[in-house]
């Protein structure tokens, strides 16, 4: 059974090398089949898998070498496959949600050009990823996190003819490229400094080698810090995601769902090992995370286009994420990862529904009171919502949230602020993601709209639904440790949490993250159904109208770094435009074609004298080897 | 000096200068006919009997038949004849008549230099030849028999008439 | 048989030589240049021979043989071209075929 564990990654990446090979020439039904296939048969791979951990127990792990590099002296690097409950829990996500989102993509695109490429692309992407989670050392993981930033600059440009899409998939590829670049550097250093890159091995020397809090753990933790950032959009490299929305919508869920931001996170979750060797990191994750849950909340609640408010939600959401690995929760956010996943897909495969319905129309403003015509979505959609809120007790989102914040509080590491800016957060997030549902779904008719999509695409949103309720049960209490199931899983892999104090008044905080996310909804009902006039009233103030730019820039990142990197690079090349080392090359091109019509004189298309340089030459050989 | 040798290097010489003089064809070719008999006689001379009985059957009957023949297909009228007149003119030859005697120079310098020494006066018979040809020269005779198959495949093809990129020339 | 001296048979070789040599430059009738180059040919060989002939071996022969099957071969591909280039110019003027397609 676990000798299968190659087929997971290799399932997607076969499909890939098809459809890009023979895609053109397929009829599309086939392209959608094997595109769609290759990832479901992963899927069923992995859930063979996971089957197999249900009885095995914890520390179970799986390890496949498939092939050796090369091998000199001691050095032999393996090409190996390594799933343990954290790789499970990252590879079932992947693929479970990654078929849903082929399936969904099957309706969605079937009326746009480059079907197979679509296809193939969305493969690579699943396939990469997989490949990320699945390394058993530090390069291979590179490879597939380079392959993931790879493909999202294929698909987020995936409508190429629009220039400005180009312009966001080289925005997003060269920005995670900043912490890319880092990550590369901090493995550098750990290969340097461990001698091995091989992640299990690497984290038993950092622990014997490296105490607590020495400066070489704090350097390479921070530059893993930077890598894990630049991928997932976190401050200050969280500009390219919400510009990452020019590719289709099946791309954002999956980007947003399943793989790339979250890619960030496993890293963190896999080595953590060398970031509790280096306390300040950590804090710095764990307020990294506070500061973008809230910012990134706060922007969301401006935004207009439907695709964009789902962005920095990602944005926050992943704030917490990082909150949680900050504060030493580490399955928390694993467990927030995974219900993220559910329902960020969910929201964004309806979402997509809805811009389909609207013939592609993402300004929420333009919507409204689609409830009637698109049951399917509205219910499903409203599914999403709540889970994203964190409505107590019915959703995943909130036993995920709940546990991130009870941590937050009461862990060793954590604080009473973050813990407020978690709820502040959640405050936040339940005002935009009702705000979204209000505007949408809610009040009258604005626009004609057509009805539900085929069976195709509200299939995979009733089955994310589901799921996004059904997570919830992953955080009831064992009977034999009274850990929740999702600790309890990772518990072989991820170490709990250190609790500051036992006597943390957990129903306190549990009510007070309910009242959050529940007067968030109010709010939103207050705001946009009862008195949507008053909401306007506010933004056409004049304070309110400058808060509102700044929010709807996204707190004007991008200015910043126009003003800060690109000018400043844009004037130097200017500068440097017309410098001697071009001369160099310029003179050598200039000298070539002198030569070349020298050259080119002596052809002259005649025997004899081609003969005459021959005999010419004779003669000078002949001279020289006699009279010298 | 023996005189035989002398003679024929006389005669050989002096053909091939007629040779390469001559306006007419066919002319030229009986020159080239006396200068390949005398050099077979130098090679009778140096002891290579066989070599200067191959000297006049292939070169002087073969090669020189192929020459003829080539020449009669070509069917040249007097009017050729003028024109190689034409073609002969001093500031045509003087350029390459100087750079031959300077290659001729150079040539007679290196070979003047090796001075007394005379051939062994040996004849190497046929059979010897013979035995060279077939045991260390196998490859290379195998490799002539490659060249000529090559020959006479490349020749077939290039005399075909009607070929087709002549006709799509006169059409 | 009378010895004959080496350096004679190279200085013949070395004259029938450059007179092939000068023929293949001065003719413009693509015939002449075909038996000026044959001349250079046997020139070559006869300086094979003679030095063959110089140590009693047969090296110097075979060499001629293998040369004198490279002119056989060469003749009759150069007399085949000699017919099309008739055939197209309608002249033997080695320099007519100065232009080359492609």
């Amino acid at each position: 059974m676990t000798d299968l564990l190659w087929l997971i990654p290799f399932m997607p990446i076969a499909g890939f090398t098809v459809l890009v090979l023979a895609g053109s020439r397929l009829p599309r039904s086939v392209t959608g089949t094997i595109g769609t296939g290759t990832v479901g048969l992963s899927a069923v791979v992995s859930m063979l898998l996971a089957a197999g951990f249900g009885v095995k127990g914890d520390g179970y792990v799986v390890t496949q070498t498939l092939w050796q590099w090369l091998s000199v002296g001691d050095f032999s690097p393996r090409f190996s496959l390594y799933l343990d409950a954290l790789s499970l829990v990252m590879v079932l996500v992947i693929t479970c949600v990654g078929f849903l989102i082929h399936l969904y993509s099957i309706g969605f695109m079937k009326n746009e050009e480059g079907y197979s490429r679509f296809f193939a692309y969305m493969n690579l992407f699943v396939g990469s990823m997989l490949v990320l989670v699945l390394a058993d050392n530090l390069v291979s993981l590179y490879l597939g996190w380079e392959g993931v930033g790879l493909c999202s600059y294929l698909l987020i440009g995936f409508w190429y003819r629009d220039s400005a899409n180009g312009y966001a998939a080289r925005k997003a590829f060269v920005i995670t490229r900043v912490g890319d670049t880092a990550l590369a550097v901090g493995l550098f250093l750990l290969f340097t400094n461990l001698g091995t890159l091989q992640i299990q091995e690497l984290m038993q020397r950092a622990q014997a080698e490296w105490p607590a809090g020495s400066k070489i753990a704090v350097i390479a933790a921070a530059l893993l810090l930077a890598g894990a950032i630049g991928k997932s959009a976190q401050l200050p490299l969280q500009t390219w995601l919400p510009d990452a929305m020019a590719g289709p919508t099946p791309v954002s869920a999956l980007i947003h769902a399943a793989t790339m931001v979250t890619a960030g996170v496993y890293l963190i979750a896999r080595t953590h090992v060398l970031f509790t060797l280096a306390p300040p990191v950590q804090s710095a994750i764990a307020i990294i995370g506070a500061a973008t849950l809230l910012l990134a909340g706060l922007s969301a609640f401006v935004q207009r286009d439907i695709k964009r408010v789902l962005a920095y939600s990602t944005i926050s959401q992943i704030g917490y994420m990082f909150l949680a690995l900050g504060v030493g929760a580490w399955s928390a956010a694993l467990f927030h990862f995974m219900t993220h996943a559910f329902f960020k897909a969910l929201l964004f495969l309806g979402a997509g529904a809805v811009i389909l319905a609207m013939d592609h129309e993402h300004d929420i403003f333009k919507m409204g009171g689609l409830r009637s015509r698109m049951p399917v979505t509205f219910w499903t959609f409203l599914i999403g919502v709540a889970s994203l809120s964190a409505l107590p007790f019915v959703t995943s989102g909130f036993y995920s949230k709940d546990l991130i914040l009870k941590l937050a509080w009461s862990s060793e590491r954590g604080s009473v602020w973050l813990w407020a800016a978690g709820v502040a957060g959640a405050f936040i997030t339940s005002l935009y993601a009702f705000r979204l549902l209000f505007v949408v779904f809610f009040g009258d008719r604005l626009t004609r709209a057509k009805s539900d999509p085929g069976i195709s695409m509200t299939a995979p949103l009733v089955v994310l639904a589901a799921l996004s309720v059904a997570a919830g049960l992953a955080a009831l209490p064992e009977p034999a440790s009274g850990r929740q199931a999702i600790q309890q899983f990772l518990s072989g892999v991820l170490p709990a949490a250190h609790i500051r104090d036992e006597r943390t008044p957990e129903l306190f905080l549990l009510l007070i993250a309910s009242c959050a996310s529940i007067g968030g909804m109010l709010a939103a009902w207050l705001l946009y159904v009862l008195f949507p006039r008053y909401a306007e009233g506010l933004v056409q103030t004049r304070a309110g109208r400058s808060v509102h730019r700044l929010l709807f820039t996204g707190w004007g990142f991008d200015r910043i770094y126009d003003r800060l990197f690109a000018g400043p690079f844009l004037w130097l090349t200017r500068i440097n435009r017309d410098d001697f080392i071009d001369l160099v090359y310029e003179g050598a091109a200039w000298y070539s074609g002198v030569f070349h019509h020298l050259l080119g004189l002596t052809q002259t298309g005649k025997v004899r004298w081609y003969a005459f340089g021959i005999g010419l030459g004779a003669i000078i050989t002949i001279g020289i080897a006699v009279f010298l | 000096m023996n005189t035989p040798f002398v003679i024929a290097s006389v005669v050989a010489v002096v053909s091939t200068l007629m040779v390469i003089t001559r306006t007419n064809v066919v002319h030229a070719l009986l020159y080239l006919i006396v200068s390949l008999l005398s050099v077979s006689l130098v090679f009778f001379l140096l002891g290579a009997p066989f070599i200067a009985a191959l000297e006049i059957i292939i070169y002087a009957g073969a090669i020189m038949v192929l020459f003829v023949f080539v020449v009669m297909m070509l069917n040249l009228g007097p009017q050729s004849k003028t024109q190689e007149r034409m073609w002969l003119i001093p500031e045509v030859w003087t350029g390459p008549a100087v750079l031959a005697v300077i290659l001729l120079g150079e040539l007679v310098y290196i070979f003047a230099s090796t001075g007394g020494i005379t051939t062994s006066g040996k004849t190497v018979p046929a059979g010897d030849v013979g035995f060279a040809l077939f045991g260390p020269y196998l490859l290379g005779v195998e490799l002539a028999s490659m060249l000529l198959l090559a020959g006479i495949v490349g020749a077939y093809h290039l005399g075909r008439r009607g070929n087709d990129d002549e006709q799509k020339e006169e059409r | 048989m009378a010895p004959v001296p080496i350096e004679g048979v190279l200085v013949l070789a070395a004259v029938l030589f450059t007179l092939g040599f000068a023929g293949v430059l001065m003719r413009r009738n693509i015939i002449f240049i075909l038996m000026s180059i044959e001349i250079m040919l046997n020139a070559a060989g006869l300086a094979f021979v003679v030095a063959g002939s110089k140590w009693g071996q047969p090296d110097g022969q075979v060499m001629f043989i293998f040369i004198l099957v490279m002119a056989g071969a060469e003749v009759s591909v150069g007399l085949a071209l000699v017919l099309r280039l008739f055939h197209r110019f309608r002249s033997l003027d080695a320099d007519a075929a100065g232009r080359m397609k492609g």
